[in-house]
């Protein structure tokens, strides 16, 4: 049994330690909100937070966020209203919306830690998650509308 | 501490919009004389119209029959009842149609979303859907009321009587409603008085997409469902020779081993058991006439075949005469790479057969094959297989095949282990699982004559088909043309008076199928290139040169003046700026690309002007992110897209070898709507073909180099 805490509540999981935090999450704890791209940590579609660091859960062994604080896009908000969120339909991101929940984890991150980002902090902190639809500029904008909303007084 | 269970049958019921039914009190409308019925021959009777419901609640559920892919099709199709039904915008939910003959598509007659057609194909059916619905709630608060219906109009969710200003909402007049015989004919509104159709809509779909509540195929779940992945041969043509499963079955998690038409499938738990139990399986597979593909010889191959004339697409004119008498020659060889689609949602299937039934879940773009190769594979009918479609992590082309394959494989592990399965392909499954847009080897001539116009061109294109033995091989293919090979160079819209286009076919083994453009994702590259190189030779501006050639083809001008005006093509630059224009899925592109060059030979794209013309617009705000989506896409393919082969197996794996354009290299795209009243066109993928050109062209002012493969190369970028 390997203990673990996501979006602030306590399981016990029931599977080998080497699984990745992925699999877990999904199959095990039904979050199906993280996505599966790639296996390997180049497309960002699993992106969660560990610890309030992003994470790429498709190679992250469920053993290693034992006993830590996970979030996933479930966990970003109940009721989508973090700013994110409200940028990101404000601005009508998502295609087909796959990346979106890696794409929005890794934001929260960047924002977390850089209220203001430029474009080249966004270049920066977004260049690890793959979009095939293409939104990228869209991203962008949202999180730059994103940064105006938090600074005016949101999350 | 919370327990873990599965999510039970409710919950998933719950998430799983697209297994539709529920307690909502609803109708559906009759319709009469559809396009659909014309198309299929099927009788009205039997063409029940399923696309709309509403419920008691107020909700205005349309059922719409086109997949949501990304493209916005899932909030566009509802604008077109919603604007006809008058339906207060903020209570329309969409459901995903089950597989049934109404919901063929109008023009290619089986349920199929592809060609960019879904918007174009139900323009007239879904309108007169949401006006018929709206007729007969009229007649039924008319009745209510005791007035005449003509007296009461409809507006935002209420049928009201003007005199008296009563009003009831259509939750209210549904029951009585869905009693009224609908109305032989309705008048559609006039295009002035849309209040949604041409007007920014925010997508219905985006909420539930930043949650992490959008269901795709990936997220299904079904009690005592198990996860199967599926070892398929590393060449492609190789069947099962023998298997050994001891080690895969040692395995904690697998529960079985099973073979497969395709392959070996490893069933177990959860995805990650299944895979462990792949890597320990040991197969020994039949050698394939495909074992000594190699891409460096390959390419000997088609150059050997771009020798011999190919069967003819357009014969204007000499050409043979036009070439000998030209004032200047020019010769050219362009080449392409087989094209991996590599949608963000690797492929998966979960699949229930039972001995009275199939249920499938899926994202695809052809329910309609697809639920007859489930049907072959369960050994049942057709009728007894149920197709649930839930959101696809992209398609561009991959979700639409004609053999069912991905769907097949999971009816056939669920059949063979008698419990519902999901299988999962990892991203080197779907990299290295074929139906790749095919390789593409093109000889190009043209000649000028004195005033440096155009007098002669000479196209030979040579590629496999994949059109020819499927069940579209009628439509697409005339007088041994496949269509889908040819599209976008037969029909070159410039006035050049000898002309041939022939297209020599390359058997071949490699799967291949469409791919976001199809055609037109090279031929743009090849002819939009070539055309900016004799504009270039004749000593004439590109855009002039081909404005001049343009003449008895208004749509493309007006778009290529339209993006040229928008990009400031006038002004003079420094150089690093190109231009294409291209038609594809009847819409119109003009695109107007700025890129540099490093000293270090790293290309680098800024700025990507877009002008299109795809006739009337539903929504505006979809337009311009499909036009941005295809930039992204065709740039892709420009900087990174191959596929190449060793010892016939497929050397990319994942995305550090099959690299996607990324963040750090978006260029700044600015999408025009040129406002038309023409014939309405797709937008899903002529976005993609002018980019590469476009691209090329830019840098050939920086090089004076024509670029004539792609991906482009650093070698290909140095100075000439």
């Amino acid at each position: 049994m390997i203990k673990l805490r996501v979006n602030r509540e306590d399981y016990a999981a029931d599977v080998s330690p080497d699984t990745p935090l992925l699999w877990v999450l999904r199959e095990t704890l039904g979050l199906t909100g993280t996505k599966f791209g790639c296996g390997m940590a180049l497309c960002g579609a699993c992106t969660v937070h560990v610890n309030g660091e992003a994470a790429r859960s498709c190679v992250t062994p469920v053993s290693r966020a034992a006993g830590k604080e996970v979030t996933t896009i479930e966990g970003l908000s109940p009721d989508l209203s973090h700013p994110l969120q409200k940028a990101w339909i404000a601005e009508d991101v998502p295609q087909c919306g796959y990346c979106q929940s890696g794409q929005l984890m890794a934001a929260a991150v960047l924002l977390r830690e850089n209220p203001r980002p430029t474009n080249a902090d966004i270049d920066d902190a977004m260049s690890g998650n793959i979009c095939r639809c293409g939104t990228y500029q869209r991203i962008r904008r949202a999180i730059h509308l994103a940064a105006r909303m938090k600074a005016k007084g949101g999350r | 501490m919370k327990e873990i269970v599965n999510l039970s049958r409710r919950d998933f019921l719950k998430a799983g919009a697209a297994i539709g039914g529920g307690l909502v009190l609803g109708f559906h409308l009759p319709l009469t004389g559809t396009t659909a019925d014309a198309a299929q021959g099927t009788p009205a009777a039997f063409d029940l119209n399923a696309f709309l419901r509403i419920g008691a609640d107020e909700s205005v559920t349309v059922i719409v029959n086109h997949s949501e892919m990304g493209q916005g099709i899932y909030t566009a199709l509802p604008m077109l009842v919603a604007e006809e039904l008058d339906a207060d915008w903020s209570k329309v939910r969409v459901e995903a149609a089950p597989v049934a003959p109404p919901y063929n598509h109008t023009v290619y007659g089986i349920q199929i979303t592809g060609g960019s057609s879904s918007t174009w194909s139900e323009w007239e059916r879904l309108r007169r859907a949401g006006a018929t619905a709206r007729a007969m709630l009229i007649a039924a608060a008319a009745e209510t009321w005791k007035v005449d219906a003509a007296s009461c109009r409809a507006q935002n969710g209420y049928v009201i009587h003007t005199a008296t200003r009563r009003r009831l909402t259509y939750g209210r007049l549904v029951e009585k409603a869905s009693s009224m015989t609908p109305p032989q004919s309705v008048t559609l509104k006039d295009p002035k008085d849309f209040k949604l159709i041409g007007k920014p809509t925010k997508r219905l779909d985006t909420p539930e997409k930043v949650s992490g509540k959008g269901v795709f195929g990936l997220d299904v779940k079904v009690p005592g469902m198990l996860v199967a992945v599926v070892a398929r041969p590393p060449v492609f043509g190789e069947k099962v020779k023998s298997f050994n499963a001891e080690k895969a079955k040692a395995i904690a998690g697998v529960r079985h081993v099973v073979e497969i038409d395709r392959g070996v499938a490893v069933v177990a738990d959860g995805f990650w058991p299944a895979k462990l139990g792949r890597e320990a399986l040991e197969i020994v597979w039949d050698e394939s006439p495909l074992a000594g593909l190699d891409s460096r010889t390959q390419r000997a191959q088609y150059a050997e075949l771009a020798q011999r004339p190919g069967a003819v697409a357009r014969k204007e004119g000499d050409v043979t005469a036009g070439l000998a008498s030209a004032a200047k020659k020019f010769e050219a060889v362009y080449e392409l790479p087989y094209l991996a689609h590599a949608t963000m949602e690797p492929l998966n299937c979960v699949a229930d057969v039972r001995a009275d039934g199939c249920d499938v879940w899926t994202g695809t773009q052809l329910q309609g094959f697809d639920r007859d190769a489930a049907a072959q594979a369960a050994g049942l009918k057709p009728e007894q297989v149920k197709i649930h479609t839930t959101l696809l992590g992209g398609g561009f082309g991959r979700r639409a095949v004609f053999d069912g394959h991905f769907v097949r494989e999971a009816v056939q592990t669920s059949k063979a282990v008698k419990a519902p399965v999901k299988v999962i392909w990892s991203r080197e499954d779907d990299i290295r699982g074929g139906f790749y847009r095919p390789l593409c080897y093109h000889t190009i001539s043209a000649g000028l004559d004195p005033a440096g116009n155009p007098a002669a061109w000479q196209h030979r294109i040579v590629c496999q088909s994949f059109m020819i033995g499927t069940p579209f091989e009628a439509a697409m293919v005339k007088d041994g043309v496949d269509d889908t090979a040819v599209e976008g160079a037969a029909d070159l819209p410039y006035e050049i008076p000898n002309l041939l286009v022939d297209w020599q076919r390359v058997p071949g083994g490699v799967p291949t199928h469409f791919w976001r453009s199809v055609g037109h994702s090279h031929t743009a590259f090849v002819v939009e290139s070539f055309l900016d190189e004799l504009a270039h030779a004749a000593g004439k501006d590109p855009y002039e040169y081909r404005r001049a050639l343009l003449v008895k083809h208004p749509r493309h001008k007006r778009v290529l003046e339209f993006a040229a005006e928008k990009a400031g093509w006038k002004k003079p630059l420094a150089p690093g700026r190109g231009l294409a224009i291209h038609e594809s899925f009847g819409s119109f592109v003009a695109q107007v690309a700025e890129v540099s060059v490093s000293k270090e030979g790293k290309l680098r794209v800024h700025r990507v002007v877009c002008a299109i013309d795809c006739g009337p617009v539903v929504n505006p705000d979809t337009v311009r992110a499909q036009m941005e989506g295809g930039i992204v896409f065709g740039l892709t393919a420009v900087l990174y897209g191959e596929i190449t082969f060793e010892k016939g197996r497929v050397r990319q794996r994942n995305f550090h070898d099959y690299q996607m354009l990324r963040m750090n290299e978006m260029p700044e795209v600015e999408v025009h709507i040129v406002p038309s009243t023409e014939k309405m066109g797709g937008v899903g993928e002529p976005g993609v073909p002018p980019v590469a050109p476009a691209v090329a062209n830019a840098i050939f002012t920086l090089t004076r180099k024509r670029i004539r493969r792609l991906p482009i190369r650093a070698e290909d970028l140095r100075k000439a």
